[in-house]
Formats: C-alpha cells, structure tokens, sequence
C-alpha cells in the first residue's frame, strides 16, 4: 500500500472519515505520521475553541475579581480557586460523572461526549488560568495611565475600553501566551480521563499510545508526536508574537516588551 | 473494622457510613494518598537535582555540555508532559532491560526488537518473572518517580537557569575582585543568592507537580484515581455487603477536595518562607 493510499484512507480518521477499522498490521512509518496527525485535529479543535471562548470569560472573571462589589468578586474568586488549584484530570473526572447524571436525568446528553463536556471543562480551566493573569496585569496597570485618562475626561466604559483594557492585554500578553500552549498541551489528556473515545477517534496521544501498545515501541511514535506538538507551539508562539506586536506598536522600540515564552511563570 | 459492623442490625442506621469507609478496599484508597505524598517527597527534590544539573550544564563553558543542558531545559516548552510520562515509562523500562539484556546475556544472538516485539532473556527481565507482586508494584512506582523527576526536572532547571542570570553581576565580579575561582564564586556567591530569585518559580512548580500526581494513574501505579474509580462504580448486591450505585461522582468530588486543600495549605507555607527568605534582601518584597 503506497503512502498516499494511506494518507487518503487515515488522513482524516480522527473526525471518522476514511477506512473504518485501525490499521492492524505494516505500522510503518506514513502510517504513524498520518493517523497522528489526523488526531492533531482533536488538539487543535479543543485548543482553539477553549482559547477563544477562555478568553472572554477570563476577561469577565479578571474585571469581577477587581471588582469593589462582594457579589461579583467572591464567585470569581472561588472560580479562580476551584479551577487553578485542583488537577485537570480530576476535573475532566468530575466534570465527566456530572455529566453523567445530567444524561440520566435527561438534561443535555450530548455534553457526555468528549467533543462537547471536554471542551467545557477546558474552556472554564483556561478561563480561570488566564483570569488570574488578566487580574494581575489589571492591578500592574500603571497609575499614570488612568490619571491622564481621567484628565483627558475619560470616564467609566469609554476609559476602560481605551485605555485601560488595552495596557492590561499587553501587560498579560507574554503570559497568556505560555497559557495558551499549556493548553495545547493539556488537550492531549482528554481522551484518558474519562471521556470515551467514540469509535476509536481520539487525538494525536490517543494514536500516539495506539502505535506504542501495537508496536511496543515507544520510540517512533512519541517522537513523531513530539514532532507535531513542537510545530503547534511554534505557529502558537508565532500566533501571539504577531498580536504581541500589534498591542505593542505605540511604544518605542527600546521599550516594547519582549516574548519571554517561560513556562515557570504561569500554571 | 469495627465490631459492630458485623451486626447485620447496623444497616441503615447512621453507623453504616463508618463500617463503609473502614472496608479492606477503602484502606487501600487511604494509602494511595499515602503514596502520592511519598511520591511527591521523593521527587521534588530529586527534581530539582535534575534541574540544578541541568541549569549548570546549560551555563557550562564545555560545548557539548551545554548544549544537553539547553536542549534538557528545552523540551518541556513545545511538547506536552503528558506525552513524556507514557514515553519515558516504557522507554526507562526497555532501556534498563536491554542494557541487563547486554550484561547478563552476551551470547544472545537474536535482535531484541522482533517485528512487534520486544524480547530479552530470562534473566534480564525486570523485575524478574519470580519476584513477587510488591516488587512489581514498587518498580512500577520507581519507574514512575524517575520519570517525574526527569519532566519536572526540566522545568526546574528553567527556573534555576533563570534565577542564575538574575543575580546581580556585579556580586560575581567583586567575589572575582577577591581572588576567588570560578568554582569558589559558584558555590559561595551564586549559589546561596539564586534562591530568592528561584522561589516564585519553584513554588509554581511545586503547584504544577501536586496536580501532576493524578497522572500517575495514566503510568499503571493503583493511586487515588484508580481506587476513586474502582470504588466509586455500582456494586451489587450479590457481590459485597455494600451494594451502592453509582458514587464515583462524590469519590472525585473528594479528591478534587483533598487537592484543593493541598494547595491552598502549600500555598499559605510557601508565602511565609518566601517572606522568610525576603528579609534582608534588596527586592520589592524584603521588609
């Protein structure tokens, strides 16, 4: 069987299209980059998606964590507390058993699939993550800014859309970019902790596993795995710097904050 | 455990939950919390020799050595840990029995790497396929605690690598200034400065490694997770004295208790040895 062969028949197994049934004998080498690649569409779907809907609730969870009234600002401390201070996989559990009896008590089945409740919980975790760091950014905005905002007569909504929001995104920007590949990375436990995989269409680790069970060797399929992860995190590095650019463009050169992409600050 | 729990009487009444929680499999989820803090107290600092090593290398001025360090702290950047547990798992366990497999077993002639299998002698196996259940057991967790040391390792040594630079220049240039070596300005002046600059970081870690110990369910080891699960499910009644339906939902709800108490603890120590560490110091958070 040729290479293309294999890649029209796996290339997008992930999402179900293509040949039915895992490959069961060959394990060769187009076979894994292709049906881990497919999964890549998995890592992809639940990272993109969680970013973009994580980071409006992170901005909503930052501004109630600021906030003077108690009715906002505890629930979001609590958020940030829950979420930030126990482990994924247990949340992905937890939420997965909720779901569960949600089913049973015939409210909203279809969050016990992975592509539905999995997301959810992924979406709620980076909520909370970058809600910490959208709060820490807000309270580092500097004092000067609002008080010339305030004597340009800026005031309420106009003054925080104008002057404040954009500081504190390009204050949070390098941190929320090592958040965003930390997610990236934490879409690989989803199909392991709980959450079914659904005719065997699981993500780039599931295939990744599936190689290393089959062929009891662990090293052509992680390193392939790793191939693809370190790619992602480039364009996702490559992503934020060109946004990272943009928040920055009204600063002299000497002083735009450079991307620092350190996994020790954050997570 | 309890005396009372052998009256049949007991069921229904509030003393039912006592004799529930005190059966022979639930002592086996109270020592899995056991394990994970023995596991984390073996690896942290095991990780962070790991991560002192690797910083040094990635400073040292012998080429091929620093390259090592600087690709060691490189690669928990762009691939997720997750993929490193289950590699290095069964990679450390193939790569310890083939190098018995050399040393025990020299006249072996066939490859070890047979189609889709992996095949070393008798006597290389580890742990060998005599020993007993707790060896398997304890080589499991072995494997699993090398191997957090390793991934955790890496990001320690970013944190380390880091708090090394951010130590003013001028403090190696006057340990210079009086005639110390390298060596000596390493060890007397950089080494005791670094930590104050290294804390937050490895604090951070400290977090990320708690919540890393659920993992430990993904490398085979029966932790909490695996009791959580294995307990939580629906018993019959036919099969034990306490059939239930199904509870995992509240099993992970303590878990996920348990760890946020553990963090909020570690939390609360880590902001008073920073305070502690502070005094003194010419940083923003010195009293």
């Amino acid at each position: 069987m040729s290479c293309w062969q294999t890649i029209q028949d796996y290339g997008l197994r992930a999402i179900g299209i293509g040949e039915r049934l895992l490959p069961r004998e060959g394990y060769d080498l187009c076979q894994h980059f292709t049906l881990i690649g497919s999964g890549m569409i998995w890592n992809i779907y639940f990272g993109a998606l969680a970013l973009i809907a994580g980071f409006f609730i992170a901005n909503a969870v930052a501004l109630g964590k600021a906030s003077d009234r108690l009715w906002l600002r505890k629930p979001s401390e609590w958020f940030v507390l829950v979420f930030r201070g126990s482990p994924l996989f247990i949340q992905f559990f937890l939420a997965y058993f909720i779901f569960l009896r949600l089913k049973q008590a015939g409210v909203m089945p279809w969050l016990t699939a992975a592509q539905a409740g999995a997301l959810l919980v992924l979406i709620l975790n980076t909520a909370a993550y970058s809600g910490e760091i959208f709060f820490g950014a807000l309270r580092s905005v500097p004092r000067g800014e609002v008080e010339a905002a305030d004597a340009y007569g800026f005031s309420g909504w106009r003054r925080f859309r104008r002057i404040i929001w954009p500081t504190t995104l390009r204050l949070a920007w390098p941190a929320y970019t090592n958040e965003a590949i930390f997610l990236f990375h934490a879409t690989t436990l989803v199909f392991f902790s709980g959450f079914p995989t659904w005719k065997q269409q699981g993500d780039a680790l599931y295939y990744a596993r599936f190689f290393a069970d089959k062929t009891f060797n662990p090293f052509v399929p992680y390193p392939i795995l790793a191939f693809y992860f370190i790619l992602l995190t480039l364009a996702v590095i490559g992503l934020f710097g060109l946004v990272n650019r943009r928040l920055n463009r009204h600063l002299p050169a000497e002083r735009r904050a450079k991307m620092r992409i350190r996994p020790n600050l954050i997570r | 455990m309890f005396s009372f729990c052998t009256d049949p009487d007991t069921l229904g009444q509030a003393n039912w939950l006592a004799c529930y929680l005190t059966t022979g499999k639930h002592m086996g989820l109270y020592w899995s919390f056991v394990t994970v803090l023995v596991l984390l107290a073996i690896t942290a600092p095991l990780a962070l020799a790991f991560g002192f090593g690797g910083a040094v290398a990635a400073r040292s001025q012998i080429a091929p050595l620093r390259w090592f360090g600087k690709g060691y702290t490189a690669i928990v950047r762009g691939v997720p840990d997750i993929a490193f547990f289950m590699f290095f798992v069964i990679a450390l366990d193939q790569a310890f029995e083939w190098v018995r497999h050399r040393v025990l077993c020299p006249s072996w002639t066939e490859p070890v790497r047979q189609g889709n299998d992996f095949v070393v002698c008798a006597a290389a196996k580890l742990p060998l396929g005599t020993a007993p259940q707790w060896v398997h057991e304890l080589y499991g967790f072995g494997l699993a605690i090398v191997t957090f040391a390793i991934v955790y390792g890496a990001f320690a040594a970013n944190v380390l690598f880091g708090a090394m630079r951010a130590v003013p220049r001028g403090q190696i240039e006057t340990a210079e200034a009086y005639g110390m070596s390298r060596r000596q300005a390493f060890w007397r002046i950089l080494v005791p400065q670094m930590w104050i600059y290294a804390l937050p970081g490895l604090s951070n870690l400290w977090m990320l490694l708690i919540k890393a110990t659920p993992l430990l369910f993904l490398l085979g080891v029966e932790d909490i997770v695996y009791w959580a699960r294995e307990l939580g499910s629906s018993r019959q009644p036919r099969f034990t004295d306490y059939p239930h339906g199904d509870w995992r939902l509240w099993y992970f709800l303590g878990l996920l208790v348990f760890y946020l108490a553990f963090t909020k603890l570690s939390e609360f120590v880590l902001e008073r040895l920073m305070r502690r560490l502070s005094r003194g110091q010419a940083t923003m958070g010195a009293t």
